[in-house]
């Protein structure tokens, strides 16, 4: 399993409700499904990755999350979860807000732009950075909404949002004592579980 | 020597009759006495009678889902794309009934047949169904087969609020639902565009206030405007430009009124072809049996609420062209069997054809149909499978 997803799963409780909005091929769900007998749903857009969540029995629904999620009811689910998504996102702010209605709790992941290589890429280079693991260019990229773990907390302090965990890890999904001491410039994803 | 079908086709079918004698009572306030239901079956019911699938058919379609009837037949059943040996409703695996619902003009009971009690054709007087009596009456053509449980119920248009009823009648007796390109009840415009069907059936001077079959006029001018209507809210704007556009068929204006466009005639072509092939008083029954489609109505007129006891999970697909039955039809499906926590995944498949989309294969249409097949399949119980 992607190595941001296994650290997830600890923090997902047995026989919860869990939404996984971009949800790709369904692997967290399914794990969850087997594992720690959850219910809930996937939400995805990409066509392949909708068949291969309904090959692996994960209930997925076709949906774009930028339209909002006003269709389902407050806190109806135990966890609802968006891994390497935020950034994809029209609003960002609105879309964690919405997961803080209709979750009890929330598990955001999303690349670090405060990266020591995405600093070093920009400066010197005077470029927008491209990396192995932000591989687009500008005019290309999905990715319109890029934050730094500083941004995201700032965010979580302007909107009343509680950190309840933050795990930083970098490429390898590992986590360094060193990255734990410089979070913003060493860390490469966020993972980061929050309330209200 | 047998003509060749193609490898992935179920061949020759052959239907079969099946008589009822325990009375149907109907939501009418009537009852049939007893009643008739023409069926086809593809592939082997297993020991355990677990791999059964049953297909519900919509506003025109019959029990003649796949295969050909003889080696003259061009065209195979209405869902031969769907049905058949490593398609998505894979006939190796399952054991697939279609039937024609009473009412019908195909071979079960429905207005042609005779009323016992009057030694003539029921005509208008067949009593009016209705969604839950097609499921009661398909619920005893499982027990004739000694099916307790279907691996799927399965439907499109008129056919998926079948399948979405078997799921709130029937809890215990299906495994998993599709529901495809359907709709938790008409729209007053979906009931604006059946009255304006059933107005040209019954003011067609042949219809003879439905008793036609006995002075042998059919009101083939009344079912023709009413399939002609009907067929354009089955293709969609974006489809008729592509496949007609404003292309005449002799290459210029002629400034009268016979048909020109292709479109035209394309249009009574279709309906002249319907007019033969269906029955009127059939065609202002099923278009009934839509209008009062309203499983929500009994609970409050919420959805989440009607379908609270379903066990089943669920597979709802629509069309992105689809104006008859739109993906937000689909989707308030989708919500409410959300907000009742039932297993459902959800899937909008981009097509130019509109409502018909569903009957015409399309790669992503296909892919996702086999993949949530397959997971029927898996959730065949293991014991069965051995014996099978």
């Amino acid at each position: 399993m992607r190595a941001d997803l296994e650290i997830i799963q600890e923090w997902i409780a047995p026989n919860s409700k869990v939404l996984d909005l971009g949800c790709g091929n369904g692997e967290l769900l399914a794990f969850l499904q087997q594992q720690k007998q959850i219910t809930g749903y996937g939400v995805e857009v990409d066509h392949d990755n909708i068949t291969a969540c309904l090959e692996k029995g994960v209930n997925v629904i076709e949906k774009n999350i930028d339209e909002g999620l006003a269709s389902i009811d407050d806190s109806s689910f135990d966890t609802v979860i968006m891994t390497q998504a935020l950034q994809v996102m029209y609003r960002p702010d609105q879309i964690v807000d919405e997961m803080l209605r209709i979750g009890k709790e929330c598990i955001v992941t999303f690349p670090n732009f405060g990266h020591w290589r995405a600093r070093g890429y920009l400066a010197f280079r005077g470029k927008m950075p491209v990396s192995k693991f932000l591989p687009y260019t500008w005019y290309n990229t999905p990715n319109i909404h890029f934050c730094t773990f500083k941004d995201f907390e700032q965010l979580c302090v302007e909107r009343n949002i509680h950190i309840l965990d933050r795990t930083v890890v970098d490429n390898e999904h590992k986590h360094h004592w060193s990255i734990r001491l410089w979070p913003n410039m060493l860390g490469e994803i966020a993972i980061y579980r929050i309330t209200r | 020597m047998p003509q060749s079908f193609p490898q992935d086709s179920v061949g020759i079918v052959t239907p079969q009759i099946i008589h009822f004698e325990q009375p149907l009572p109907l939501a009418c306030g009537r009852q049939l006495d007893s009643y008739e239901l023409i069926v086809e079956t593809y592939g082997t019911l297993n020991a355990d009678t677990s791999n059964a699938v049953l297909v519900c058919h919509a506003l025109s379609g019959n029990h003649h889902l796949a295969g050909f009837h003889s080696e003259q037949e061009s065209k195979p059943g209405w869902w031969d794309s769907a049905i058949g040996p490593g398609k998505p409703i894979d006939t190796n695996t399952f054991f697939v009934i279609g039937l024609n619902n009473l009412g019908g003009c195909h071979g079960s009971t429905g207005p042609q047949s005779i009323n016992p009690e009057t030694g003539k054709p029921f005509g208008p007087d067949f009593p009016i169904m209705t969604v839950p009596d097609w499921v009661e009456s398909q619920a005893r053509l499982a027990d004739h087969f000694g099916i307790q449980q279907w691996a799927a119920v399965v439907g499109g248009s008129l056919g998926g609020m079948q399948a979405l009823q078997w799921a709130i009648d029937y809890p215990q007796r299906l495994r998993h639902c599709l529901i495809i390109a359907a709709a938790p009840r008409l729209s007053a415009q979906n009931i604006a565009f059946n009255e304006v069907a059933r107005q040209a059936i019954t003011r067609d001077p042949d219809f003879n206030n439905g008793h036609f079959y006995e002075n042998g006029n059919v009101p083939k001018t009344g079912l023709m405007l009413a399939r002609m209507l009907g067929h354009i809210t089955y293709l969609s704007d974006d489809g008729m430009r592509e496949k007609f556009g404003r292309e005449l068929r002799e290459g210029k204006i002629s400034y009268d009124f016979n048909p020109q466009f292709e479109v035209e005639s394309y249009l009574r072509y279709q309906g002249e072809r319907f007019s033969t092939a269906f029955d009127a008083n059939t065609y202002l029954l099923m278009t009934k049996a839509l209008d009062y489609f309203d499983p929500a109505a009994d609970y409050g007129h919420n959805l989440a609420e009607a379908v609270r006891n379903a066990l089943c999970k669920f597979m709802v697909i629509s069309f992105t062209s689809d104006w008859r039955f739109s993906p937000e039809r689909s989707r308030e499906i989708v919500d409410a069997l959300v907000a009742a926590e039932k297993k459902v995944s959800y899937a909008e498949v981009d097509s130019d054809h509109g409502h018909d989309a569903f009957l015409i294969p399309n790669p992503r249409y296909m892919d996702i149909y086999s993949a949530y097949m397959k997971q029927v399949a898996s959730d065949i119980p293991p014991t069965s499978k051995e014996n099978n």
